[in-house]
Formats: structure tokens, C-alpha cells, sequence
């Protein structure tokens, strides 16, 4: 793959901002996650050759948390709690049940490019478990039932806008 | 350096205040069990928890690789919990280990099981999920087994660190968590050098040389004439791997042993380590006659080579167009030599013996071949080599010491000896371009400024009222130094010397494993000194050589008479010089 020229000059001008940073990386790369929207190969050299960061390096970064992520994630992304507290509670028969209605697992985007499931380790909600987040809403006590509504609900949303 | 007084068992010994525990202890006649550390701490994350000692005051065990001493530290490396922990963290090491030791090739080398029987381990006290086996034998040089990785990071450094390029990292996290090239890929679609020095440092079978005895095991069988040539620095360490002082020259030995393997000759690459000096040197000569902007980039390390051809391709028309000695070797043999013999250069197959792996690597390159027929056809390692003695029952102790055999291409001379440590190929080229620009001889011979191994070397030399600047450098952290020097146009140097391992090819990535673990007879420091040790296998070698100038060496002048005509000559290029691709790809899409 081959990246625009504009995309190239979003992520030289995300590694200029934080030239004099002592460890910049992590600065750099949590907004390229932003405003590019994740994090590919292709640009991990372009960030590798601005910083001089062995790629081998950034890979393992952004391998390691998982706010990072190697392929586009979806217009909403879905964190399920997976936790302690939530997990007693159910929160892997939660995960899955969002897996099986959107055919994708942890970590992968829907086909139509609208969901993106996460597993998280506790987002501080363990009074309210089972948990998930859907770009930052918590959803408190989510029952399995609830959950093609949930769905729904974000579907029409993507219509109307 | 200050003194401080610290206390094993409860004995005061006075040590360094700047080392761990670890080291220390070693100084004072201890070796601590340890894995994930390697020398002087270098060593990325301290997540064995193998080398657990006692430290009074201490609540919990503490990690001695990285516990710095102080003064009044009492140690007990033998107290029962610690002797018990120990053992658990190796066991859980092996939990989730493949162990088939049985077929692993570094079975009798191994860091581990040398430990786990230390320790006395168990091997199956934990039931672990075994981390799967998915092993890269893509690359022509190296193999990577994920089933054999302790995750030390040793590798992650030694690249990053000492090579200055960063192949090797952590990937993922928790169980998942694996030490490989970015997005594990194969070493062949990364921009890895295929230098082999992540090979040194590993512990385990993880990372080796991609072994290639079982091409030469069909070559003897298809009843070819299988000729072999030796590197200068295999003879500089190969007695190691049957227990000889680091620093011992095992010639004699060395060729009595390929003699008695079957080789149909057996020769010196020095006799092609000759010919490039005197292809290379007039080559400068020519550039500087011509007033090609400099400087000159040496060509003779693959390793190096993919280094700029990787990172640096704007830079390649200042390298030499010289193909390294062993395929020099190979093109001569399979063309004068073969004419002068009447065989059919199609029955040969030359065998290289190199302390290089990415001479493997090198000997596929397209532009090393001759009318389609490759220089080279197998290329082993100075460890493939000693593992074909063993195999062959061969007693190393009880080998005569025997001469290379003096057939057209067998005379060698001191030049080209040194070819093997940094700093050599100047020294020897040096010898020469003095000779063809002046046609006297250089007074003295031994040009001390180009010896040691510091990262870079200057020089310069006055020939005929010209001075000419030199550099030398080894281990790519350096080379970039001056790669980025030239690039800035800041450069000053007219002729540089690169090599892609550290302290040049005694310390190649196909050499012995030099470990303090299996080296119970040398001395604490030898992981500092063995390259100093082995180069000066080679430096008395070349003191001891009648003919110290490669232009003198008769068998190469017979050459230049009887068939190539004259340095840099047509014929010369055809069969000795090589062609650089200026379009690598970092990443290629993976197959
Ligand atoms: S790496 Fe060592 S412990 Fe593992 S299989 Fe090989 S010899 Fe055995
Ligand atoms: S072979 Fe050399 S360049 Fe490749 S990973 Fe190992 S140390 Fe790095
Ligand atoms: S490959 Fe070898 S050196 Fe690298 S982390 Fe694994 S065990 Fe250690
Ligand atoms: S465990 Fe799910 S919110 Fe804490
Ligand atoms: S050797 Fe100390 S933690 Fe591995």
C-alpha cells in the first residue's frame, strides 16, 4: 500500500510537533491514532524514518495497548468489559453475543466498516457490570437481550447522519 | 574506579562499586545461574527472575543481574529459598518451551538446558501451553523457531544497539507477547542485513544460521568435485568449538580436517582476499586519477552491503565494485581454474567456510554468477563446519596439522590474512595502491592506525606528495556515522572500510558462541576480549608470511599473465566485479 501525499504530511507535521520531546512516540502516535484513525505499517516507517525509532519499536507499541490499532477502526467502536467485575457478571458471554450479531471478533471491524469490537480490562465502571462503552458511553448492567437493540439503534443513527 | 566491600556467603571480597551483583559474583569466582542477562547487563528487561539471590535486608529475593553492589552487601547465592526459586523460574521458562532438544541444533550450546540441568530443573513440573512452533526458513541466512524463545530481548538489542538498525522487538502483550521483526515477518521481507549477530547473543535454538550441510551432503553424493575455501577469521576461533584457548590458530588442523572430509581441493580464500586488494586498489587508484568524487566504500561484507543498499541506496556508486573474496574465489575456480584442468565448471560446487552468515545470503544474488553459473554454491559457517567434524568422528586433538593445497591458486600472502579483522582490507590495499602509484613499497609495512577496534578509525597515508584520508569502521552503528556524513557532504575521507559485525569478521555473526557459561577455563573477561584474542591469531599470521603484499604474491601475478591480462581488465570484471540494486524494498508484500 502506498499512503496519499496529504496522508504523508499529516503524520511529518504530527512527528514535527513533538521534535523536542525526550520520548515522544507515545505523543505521536496517540495522535496519529486520531486524526488518521490507526496506524498501519506504511505510516509506522514514515514515523520511524522522522524520529529514527526502529519500526520493530513502534510495532511493539502499538501492538501493546490496545487504544492503538493497525487497521481502520469502524465509525463506532465498541469497548465490552471484560474484567474481573465484569466478567463475573457475564461480561464474556456479552462480548461474544456482539461477535455473533456483527460476525467479527475482538479487535476486528465490521464489514460495513460501522462497528469495531473491543475486549477492555475494567474501564471503572464494576458497580454497573456487565460494562461496555460505545465511543465513550457506558452502558450500565447490559443484558444479553438488549443487546440487538443496542445495535439497532446505532444503525439508524449512522442513517440519519 | 572506587573499591567496595561486599560479601558472598559471608565472605568479604573487595569489587568494583559499578557493577551488579551478578557481575560482581563473577569476579569473585561465582556464577550465578542466569538467562535473560548477557554481558555487562545488556540485557533489556531482567524478566527471568533465573538469577535470584538472597540479600540481607531484603524482604524478597532480589534479581542479581540487576541489583547494583554497595558497600556491606551481604549476598547468599546458596541460601535454600533462593536455590528453590531459581530452579521454579526456570521450570516455568520450560513450561511453555518446545523442548525437543533431542533435534534442536543448539543442543550441547544451549543457554537453557545448560542452566535447567544447573539448577535442576524439571521439565515438565509445569504444565504450560506450549508456545507454537512457527519457524521462518525464508531467509537465506538465519531461521527464527518462535517455539524456542525465552523472550531475554538479547537479540532486540544487540540489533538496535550495537548494529544500530532495530529489526527485532516485542510484539503484543501477556501470553501473546513475541520477540520477532515487525508484524512477524519473515527476516526476508523486513530490511534486515542478515548479518547474523542477533544469532550471537540468543540463548536458545531461537535464532541460528539457516544451515545449508545438507546441500553439501548432495553435492559429495552427485559425485561432484566439491572444492572448498576457508575465510581468514575461521581459522582465528574454530579450535574454540573443541575446546581450544580463545585465540589459538587452527590452520594445520583446520585443513587436515576438510581434507579428511572428502574435498576434492582444499583452499585459502586469502589467495582471492589477494585479488581483490589488487582489483580493489587499482580501482582507487583509477578514482583518483580520475578525480571521482569520493570516498571509496569498501565491498567485501555482505552484510554491509545490504546495510547500504537498504538504507543508504543514493550513496551506492561510491562502493567498489569488487566482489568479495570468497566469490572472487568461486569465479576463478569455476573459469581458469577449471580451463587450466580441463573439468566442466558445471560438475564443480564450491563451498565457502565463513564466519559470516550473510554470505549465505550474498551467494543467491543474481549478480554473482557468471553466464548463469553461481560463484558459490554453498556457503556453511565456521559452527557448520565444526559440527561436520563432530559428525565425522574426527578427534580434533588427534589432527595433524596440514597446508592448504598449492594447486595455480594456492599461494597466499600476509595482506590478505588480515582481511578478517577491521582495519585489515585498508592496511592490505593500502600496501598496494602505494605500489601501483609509485611503484616502490610502502616502509614500514604495518600501518598502526587502522589497527584496534575502535568504532572508527582515521588515518591518513602520504603517497608520492599526495595525502590520501582513511577511514575504517565496523559494525553498522558506525558505518552510519559516516553514511550520514556524506549525505550532509561533510565527508573528508577518500577511501573508507567497512565492515558489517563489530571488530569485522572474527566476530561474524557465524562465528563460535564465546559465553562465560561454556568457557569454565578462560578468563572472566573474555567476552570483552575474544575479538582482540582472534585478530591477533591473524596479525601473527600475516608477521609470519614471507610475502606481505598482495601484489607480490606469485600465484596471482601467473594469473593476471596467463589469463586476466591486467588489473580492472575486461576479463577482470566480467568474472570479479559485481553490480548493486538501488531499489530495495524495505517491506515487500509478503508472499
Ligand atoms: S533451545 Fe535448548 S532447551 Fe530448547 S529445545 Fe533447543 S536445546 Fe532444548
Ligand atoms: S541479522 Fe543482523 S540486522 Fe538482522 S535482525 Fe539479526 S542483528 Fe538485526
Ligand atoms: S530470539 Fe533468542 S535472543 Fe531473541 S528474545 Fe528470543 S530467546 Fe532471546
Ligand atoms: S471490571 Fe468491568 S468495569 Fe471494572
Ligand atoms: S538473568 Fe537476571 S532476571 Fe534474567
Amino acid at each position: 500500500m502506498v499512503l496519499r501525499k496529504e496522508a504523508v504530511k499529516i503524520i511529518k507535521d504530527i512527528c514535527a510537533r513533538y521534535k523536542d520531546e525526550p520520548s515522544p512516540l507515545m505523543l505521536i502516535l496517540s495522535d496519529t491514532q486520531k486524526e488518521y484513525g490507526y496506524i498501519p505499517l506504511e505510516v509506522q516507517e514514515i514515523i520511524s524514518a522522522e524520529t529514527g525509532i526502529p519500526v520493530a519499536e513502534i510495532y511493539g507499541v502499538v501492538t501493546f495497548y490496545s487504544f492503538f490499532s493497525l487497521t481502520p477502526k469502524g465509525k463506532y467502536v465498541i469497548g465490552v468489559c471484560v474484567g474481573t467485575a465484569c466478567y463475573v457478571k457475564g461480561g464474556q458471554n456479552v462480548l461474544d453475543k456482539f461477535g455473533e450479531l456483527l460476525k467479527i471478533k475482538p479487535g476486528q471491524t465490521s464489514e460495513d466498516g460501522l462497528f469495531t469490537l473491543d475486549a477492555l480490562r475494567c474501564i471503572g465502571a464494576c458497580g454497573i457490570a456487565p460494562a461496555i462503552s460505545i465511543n465513550g458511553k457506558v452502558y450500565p448492567k447490559v443484558a444479553l437481550s438488549a443487546i440487538p437493540g443496542i445495535i439497532a439503534e446505532y444503525r439508524k443513527k449512522a442513517l440519519e447522519e | 574506579m572506587a573499591k567496595v566491600t561486599v560479601y558472598f556467603e559471608n565472605i568479604p571480597y573487595s569489587v568494583d562499586d559499578n557493577l551488579t551483583i551478578l557481575e560482581a559474583a563473577r569476579a569473585c569466582g561465582y556464577n550465578i545461574p542466569s538467562l535473560c542477562t548477557f554481558k555487562n547487563g545488556e540485557c533489556s528487561v531482567a524478566s527471568c527472575r533465573v538469577c535470584l539471590v538472597k540479600v540481607e535486608g531484603e524482604r524478597r529475593l532480589v534479581a542479581s543481574c540487576a541489583y547494583p553492589v554497595r558497600d556491606g552487601l551481604k549476598v547468599f547465592i546458596n541460601d535454600p529459598q533462593a536455590v528453590i526459586d531459581r530452579r521454579t523460574s526456570v521450570e516455568l521458562i520450560l513450561s511453555n518451551h518446545h523442548q525437543d532438544c533431542q533435534t534442536c541444533r543448539k543442543n550441547g550450546q544451549c543457554e537453557l538446558l545448560e542452566v535447567a540441568r544447573r539448577v535442576g530443573a524439571q521439565p515438565d513440573k509445569y504444565k504450560g501451553e506450549k508456545t507454537p512452533v512457527t519457524i521462518d526458513t525464508l531467509a537465506p541466512s538465519i531461521i527464527r523457531d518462535t517455539s524456542k524463545c525465552i523472550l531475554c530481548g538479547r537479540c532486540i538489542e544487540r540489533c538496535k544497539n550495537i548494529q544500530g538498525i532495530g529489526i527485532l522487538g516485542f510484539e503484543n502483550r501477556g501470553f501473546k507477547t513475541i520477540v520477532s521483526p515487525v508484524a512477524n515477518r519473515s527476516f526476508n521481507n523486513v530490511p534486515c542485513i542478515q548479518c547474523g549477530q542477533c544469532t550471537l547473543v540468543c540463548p536458545t535454538g531461537a535464532l541460528m544460521e539457516h544451515s545449508e550441510i545438507a546441500k553439501l551432503d548432495a553435492a559429495f553424493k552427485e559425485g561432484k568435485y566439491v572444492i572448498v575455501q576457508t575465510a581468514p577469521a575461521v581459522r582465528a576461533a574454530l579450535g574454540e568449538e573443541f575446546g581450544d584457548a580463545i585465540g589459538t590458530d587452527s590452520t594445520g588442523k583446520m585443513v587436515a580436517a576438510l581434507h579428511r572430509l572428502g574435498f576434492y581441493r582444499v583452499f585459502d580464500t586469502n589467495f582471492a582476499a589477494d585479488l581483490t586488494i589488487t582489483e580493489e586498489a587499482s580501482e582507487f587508484v583509477h578514482r583518483v586519477v580520475s578525480r571521482t568524487p569520493g570516498p571509496m566504500l569498501t565491498s567485501c561484507s555482505p552484510g554491509w552491503i545490504n546495510y547500504i543498499e537498504y538504507y543508504y541506496p543514493e550513496l551506492l556508486p561510491h562502493l567498489s565494485s569488487c566482489k568479495s573474496p570468497h566469490e572472487m574465489m568461486g569465479a576463478i575456480i569455476k573459469s581458469y581454474y577449471a580451463e587450466k584442468h580441463g573439468i566442466d565448471k558445471t560438475k564443480i560446487c564450491v563451498v565457502s567456510i565463513m564466519p559470516c552468515v550473510a554470505k549465505k545470503y550474498e551467494k543467491d544474488r543474481p549478480a554473482n554468477s557468471v553466464d548463469g553459473i553461481q560463484d558459490v554454491d554453498v556457503v556453511l559457517t565456521t559452527r557448520e563446519l565444526a559440527q561436520l567434524i563432530k559428525r565425522s568422528g574426527m578427534m580434533w586433538k588427534k589432527l595433524p596439522e596440514e597446508r592448504f593445497d598449492d594447486d595455480l591458486i594456492g599461494a597466499t600472502t600476509g595482506a590478505a590474512v588480515i582481511f578478517g579483522v577491521t582495519g585489515g582490507v585498508m592496511e592490505a590495499a593500502v600496501r598496494t595502491a602505494y605500489h601501483i602509484l609509485t611503484n616502490k613499497e610502502l616502509e614500514p609495512i604495518e600501518f598502526a592506525p587502522v589497527r584496534g577496534f575502535k568504532g572508527i578509525k582515521e588515518a591518513s597515508v602520504v603517497i608520492d606528495g599526495s595525502e590520501y584520508r582513511l577511514a575504517v569502521c565496523s559494525g553498522m552503528k558506525n558505518a552510519k556515522v559516516i553514511l550520514d556524513s556524506m549525505k550532509a557532504g561533510t565527508c573528508k575521507y577518500d577511501f573508507v572500510e567497512v565492515m558489517g559485525c563489530p571488530g569485522g569478521c572474527v566476530n561474524g555473526g557465524g562465528q563460535p558462541y564465546v559465553n562465560n557459561l561454556f568457557k569454565p577455563n578462560e578468563d572472566d573477561d573474555i567476552m570483552e576480549t575474544y575479538i582482540q584474542k582472534r585478530a591477533s591469531v591473524l596479525y601473527k599470521a600475516d608477521q609470519n608470511k614471507v610475502i606481505r603484499r598482495s601484489h607480490l604474491n606469485p600465484d596471482i601475478i601467473q594469473l593476471y599473465n596467463d589469463y586476466l591480462e591486467a588489473y580492472g581488465s575486461h576479463k577482470a570484471h566480467k568474472l570479479l566485479h559485481t553490480t548493486y540494486n538501488q531499489n530495495r524494498e524495505k517491506y515487500p508484500d509478503e508472499k
